[in-house]
C-alpha cells in the first residue's frame, strides 16, 4: 500500500509538468488550429527565464573587503551583488534565495511577448498551410531556439536551487498511519504539484467565467460566426497563443530546480507531451489535463521494482504503448471533441 | 536506357557520373592550401553522402508522394545496422549477405510498424511512428541489452568467429569485406599537389545508391507511383473510384523501410559499429530535414539535401574561432573582432542555428526545398535571357 501511494506521488509533479504543456498545446491546436511541435522549446525557454532571472540578481561588482585577507594577505576581493547595495544584506540575499519562485514575474511577460512575437511574425502566415507545414516550420524554430539558449547559456545543465525553505522533504506517511520515513515526498514536487493545479484552475477559470474567456470558447466552437458577429477573433486567438507560451514558460521556471535547465529539454519533454494530448483528445483541454496526470502516474507505477521484474523494460516504453493502444482503440483519445481532427 | 525516358535517363547518368567522379570532384582545392579545409573528398564523408542519400531517397517515396509524414524512421535504419552487425558476426565477414539480411530485417519490421501505423493519417500517423521508434529505442537502450549491447553499442570483436569465414588469428578483428577484399583498402592518387582517394568502400556504396536511385526513378514514373500521388492529393475521391488507398501506401512505408535498412546496413558494412543513439528521434527529425531541404516529391532533391546536411556537420562544424579570425584578418582590427563576433554563432559548433533557420526558410518560402529554389532561378534567368533575345530581334525591323 504505501509503495503505491509513493508511485502516485512521484508520478504526481512529472504528470504536472506534463498536464501543464499538454494545456499550453491544445490552447494553441484548439483555437488557432496549429500544431505546435516548438512547445517544447517554450517550455524549456521558461526554465531559462528562471536562470537569466537569477544571474540578473546575482549581478555584482567587486568590493575589497579591510576586514580578511587572502592567502597571501592582501585584502580579500568580494563579489558584492548590486542589489545588496541597493536593500541591505539581509532582505538581497534572501531575495537571491528565492529566485526561483520570484522568476515567475519576470517569466510571464517575458513568455507572452515571445508567445505574441511568435504567433505574429511566423505561425499567421500557416494557418492556411497543411498541418505537415505547421509542424515542420515549428520544429525547425524550435531547432533554432534552443540552438540559440546553447549559445548563450552552453551545453551544460545549470543546477538552479529552490529556496532552502523547500529543502528537504514530508514525511507523508505518519499522516495516513503508516511508520515515518516510508512516504517521503520533496517540499518542492509538492508545491509543483500545487502550483500547476492553481495553474490549470486560473487557465479553466479565464475561460469559464469571463467574457473574453466565453468569446474564446465561442470562437473555438464556430470561428467564422463569431468573427461574422463583429468580433475580431483573430486578435483574441493570438492572446491565446501569448497565453499558453506563458504556462508552458512558467512551467519551465518551477521545473528549474526539479531538473536542471540544458538546452534540449524542451524537446525530451515535446515528444511526451505529443503523446499525452493525442491521447487526452486533440482539441480538448480536460482530455489534456487528465491524461497528463494520468499518464505521469502511470509512467512512474510502471517503474516499481515488483512491475519491472515482470515485465522488464516496461518503465521505459509505457507511455508510447499506451498512446498506440488508445489511438489505435479510441481514435478521438479519451475526451476528444468530434469533428477535431478525425483524418 | 533501362526503361527510362530520356530526361530521366539522363538525370541518371548525371547523377551517376557526380558519384562516380566524387573523389575527384569533392577535392577542388590542392592538398595544404588555405582552402583544403573545405574539400569533402574523403571516403569517410563521401560514404555518408550517399548512404543518407539512399535514406533520404527512401523517405521521399513515402513522404514525397503520399504525404504521410513519418518521425520515426530512423527506428528502421537502426534496425537494419543491428541485423547487419549480427549477420557479421554470425554467419560471414563478407557485406553481401549482411546487407541482404538488413533489408528483410528492416522490410518486415516496417511491415508491422506500417501496418499498424497506417490506420491513422495526418498528425496522429506522425506520432504513431514517433512513438515507435521511441519504442525501439528505449527498448534498445535499456531491456534487449543482450542483443543490441544497450549503451555501449555492438562492435566487431576479436572474440567473434563467423562460421563461414577463415579462422583468424588470435587477438585479430575481423574486417567488413567484400570477398576478401576490404572496404577501407582505397588507392591514393598525388596529382600536382592534389590528391585524391578512391576507396572501395565509398564505390560500393555508390553503386548500391545508384541502384536505389533508378528504382526510385522507375517507382516515380510507374502506375503504382501514380496511385501513391492519388493518395496525397485526395484519398476520398480515390475510394470514390473504388480504389483502397491502404494497400498502396503500405507498399510504399515498406519499400521506405527497406531502403533505411539498407542503408544502416551500408552504414555497418563501412563502419563496423551500431549505437542506439542512430534511432533517437532527433535522428529521424534530420532525415526529413534532408528530404524537406533538398526538395520532398522530387528525385534529386533528397540526394541533394543529405549531401548538404552532411557536408554542413562534418565541413562547416569544424571551423572554430581561430580559422574564423584567420579570414577576417584583412580587416582593421576592431572591424575583425566584430565580424568573427557576427560570423561565429552560426558556423562551428552553432551550425545547428544555421540549419534551423536554412529549414524555417525553406518550409515558409520553399515548399519544394532547393530544388524548387533552384528552378525559379533558372527560369527567372531564362526570362531575362528571353527579354534581350527579344529586344535585339525588334530592333533591326526598325
Amino acid at each position: 500500500m504505501d509503495q503505491i501511494i509513493v508511485q502516485v506521488l512521484n508520478g504526481l509533479d512529472k504528470g504536472s509538468a506534463y498536464a501543464l504543456i499538454a494545456l499550453g498545446l491544445t490552447l494553441i491546436f484548439g483555437t488557432l488550429g496549429v500544431v505546435n511541435f516548438a512547445h517544447g522549446a517554450l517550455f524549456m525557454l521558461g526554465s531559462f527565464c528562471a536562470v537569466t532571472f537569477s544571474r540578473l540578481l546575482s549581478f555584482s561588482h567587486e568590493v575589497i573587503d579591510e576586514t580578511r585577507t587572502d592567502f597571501l594577505g592582501n585584502p580579500l576581493k568580494v563579489q558584492v551583488p548590486y542589489i545588496q547595495d541597493w536593500l541591505g544584506p539581509d532582505l538581497a540575499a534572501s531575495i537571491i534565495q528565492w529566485s526561483v519562485p520570484l522568476s515567475i514575474l519576470f517569466a510571464i511577460p517575458v513568455m507572452i511577448t515571445i508567445g505574441l512575437i511568435i504567433e505574429r511574425g511566423l505561425i499567421k502566415h500557416f494557418y492556411k498551410r497543411p498541418h505537415a507545414d505547421q509542424i515542420l516550420v515549428t520544429f525547425g524554430l524550435a531547432i533554432v531556439l534552443q540552438e540559440i539558449i546553447k549559445y548563450f547559456f552552453g551545453a551544460n545543465p545549470i543546477q538552479t536551487p529552490a529556496p532552502p525553505a523547500f529543502n528537504g522533504s514530508l514525511d507523508f506517511g505518519i499522516w495516513l498511519g503508516f511508520d515515518p520515513v516510508t512516504i517521503m515526498y520533496p517540499y518542492w514536487r509538492m508545491i509543483y504539484f500545487f502550483f500547476s493545479v492553481v495553474i490549470i484552475a486560473g487557465v479553466f477559470a479565464f475561460l469559464q467565467f469571463t467574457t473574453f474567456g466565453m468569446v474564446v470558447r465561442a470562437g473555438m466552437a464556430d470561428r467564422e460566426t463569431v468573427g461574422l458577429l463583429g468580433i475580431d477573433i483573430d486578435k483574441r486567438f493570438t492572446f491565446m497563443f501569448g497565453l499558453a507560451a506563458a504556462v508552458a514558460g512558467i512551467a519551465g521556471v518551477m521545473y528549474a530546480p526539479i531538473v536542471a535547465p540544458n538546452y534540449h529539454m524542451g524537446m525530451d519533454f515535446l515528444v511526451l507531451s505529443f503523446v499525452v494530448v493525442v491521447v487526452g483528445g486533440m482539441g480538448s483541454l480536460p482530455g489534456a489535463v487528465a491524461a497528463g496526470f494520468l499518464l505521469g502516474i502511470l509512467e512512474s507505477f510502471a517503474s516499481m521494482p515488483m512491475i519491472v521484474q515482470s515485465f522488464p523494460g516496461i518503465n521505459q516504453i509505457i507511455i508510447y504503448l499506451v498512446a498506440i493502444i488508445i489511438l489505435l482503440t479510441r481514435p478521438r483519445g479519451l475526451m476528444g471533441r468530434k469533428g477535431v481532427m478525425e483524418e | 536506357m533501362f526503361g527510362l525516358e530520356s530526361k530521366d535517363g539522363k538525370l541518371l547518368l548525371l547523377v551517376a557520373a557526380l558519384a562516380l567522379l566524387a573523389p575527384v570532384i569533392l577535392n577542388p582545392f590542392p592538398e595544404g592550401s588555405a582552402m583544403s579545409q573545405f574539400n569533402a573528398g574523403y571516403p569517410d564523408l563521401m560514404q555518408r553522402f550517399v548512404i543518407f542519400g539512399i535514406l533520404a531517397i527512401g523517405f521521399n517515396i513515402l513522404f514525397g508522394l503520399t504525404g504521410y509524414l513519418s518521425f520515426g524512421h530512423a527506428a528502421f535504419l537502426g534496425v537494419g545496422s543491428y541485423a547487419a552487425i549480427w549477420s557479421m558476426k554470425l554467419v560471414t565477414m563478407n557485406i553481401i549477405p549482411s546487407i541482404i539480411f538488413a533489408v528483410i530485417v528492416a522490410g518486415v519490421f516496417s511491415l508491422v510498424v506500417g501496418y499498424i501505423s497506417l490506420r491513422r493519417s495526418g498528425i496522429y500517423f506522425s506520432i504513431l511512428t514517433l512513438a515507435f521508434a521511441q519504442m525501439s529505442y528505449s527498448l534498445a537502450y535499456s531491456v534487449l541489452t543482450p542483443i543490441t549491447g544497450g549503451e555501449t553499442g555492438l562492435q566487431i570483436k576479436s572474440t567473434d568467429t563467423p562460421l563461414l569465414d577463415k579462422a583468424l588469428e588470435a587477438g585479430e578483428i575481423g574486417r567488413a569485406n567484400l570477398f576478401g577484399y576490404g572496404m577501407g583498402s582505397s588507392y591514393q592518387l598525388e596529382l600536382a599537389g592534389w590528391q585524391f582517394t578512391f576507396n572501395l568502400g565509398y564505390y560500393v556504396a555508390a553503386v548500391v545508391m545508384l541502384i536505389s536511385f533508378y528504382f526510385a526513378i522507375r517507382i516515380f514514373r510507374s502506375p503504382f507511383g501514380m496511385m501513391l500521388r492519388a493518395v496525397k492529393s485526395n484519398q476520398q475521391r480515390m475510394n470514390y473510384a473504388g480504389l483502397s488507398p491502404k494497400p498502396y501506401t503500405l507498399a510504399a512505408f515498406v519499400i521506405s523501410g527497406m531502403y533505411a535498412g539498407l542503408a544502416g546496413g551500408l552504414l555497418v558494412a563501412m563502419d563496423t559499429q551500431v549505437g542506439p543513439e542512430r534511432m533517437f528521434w532527433t535522428a529521424s527529425g534530420e532525415i526529413v530535414i534532408m528530404v524537406i531541404l533538398g526538395g520532398a516529391g522530387t528525385l534529386l532533391g533528397p540526394v541533394l539535401g543529405a549531401g548538404f546536411i552532411k557536408y554542413f556537420e562534418n565541413i562547416i562544424s569544424k571551423i572554430n574561432e581561430s580559422i574564423l579570425q584567420g579570414w577576417f584578418a584583412f580587416l582593421p582590427d576592431g572591424l575583425q573582432d566584430f565580424m568573427v563576433a557576427v560570423v561565429y554563432p552560426f558556423i562551428g559548433k552553432g551550425w545547428h542555428l544555421t540549419l534551423g533557420i536554412m529549414f524555417m526558410l525553406v518550409v515558409i518560402f520553399l515548399p519544394g526545398g532547393l530544388i524548387q529554389g533552384g528552378q525559379k532561378i533558372g527560369s527567372w534567368l531564362r526570362r531575362k535571357k528571353n527579354v534581350v533575345a527579344k529586344d535585339s530581334t525588334t530592333k533591326p525591323a526598325e
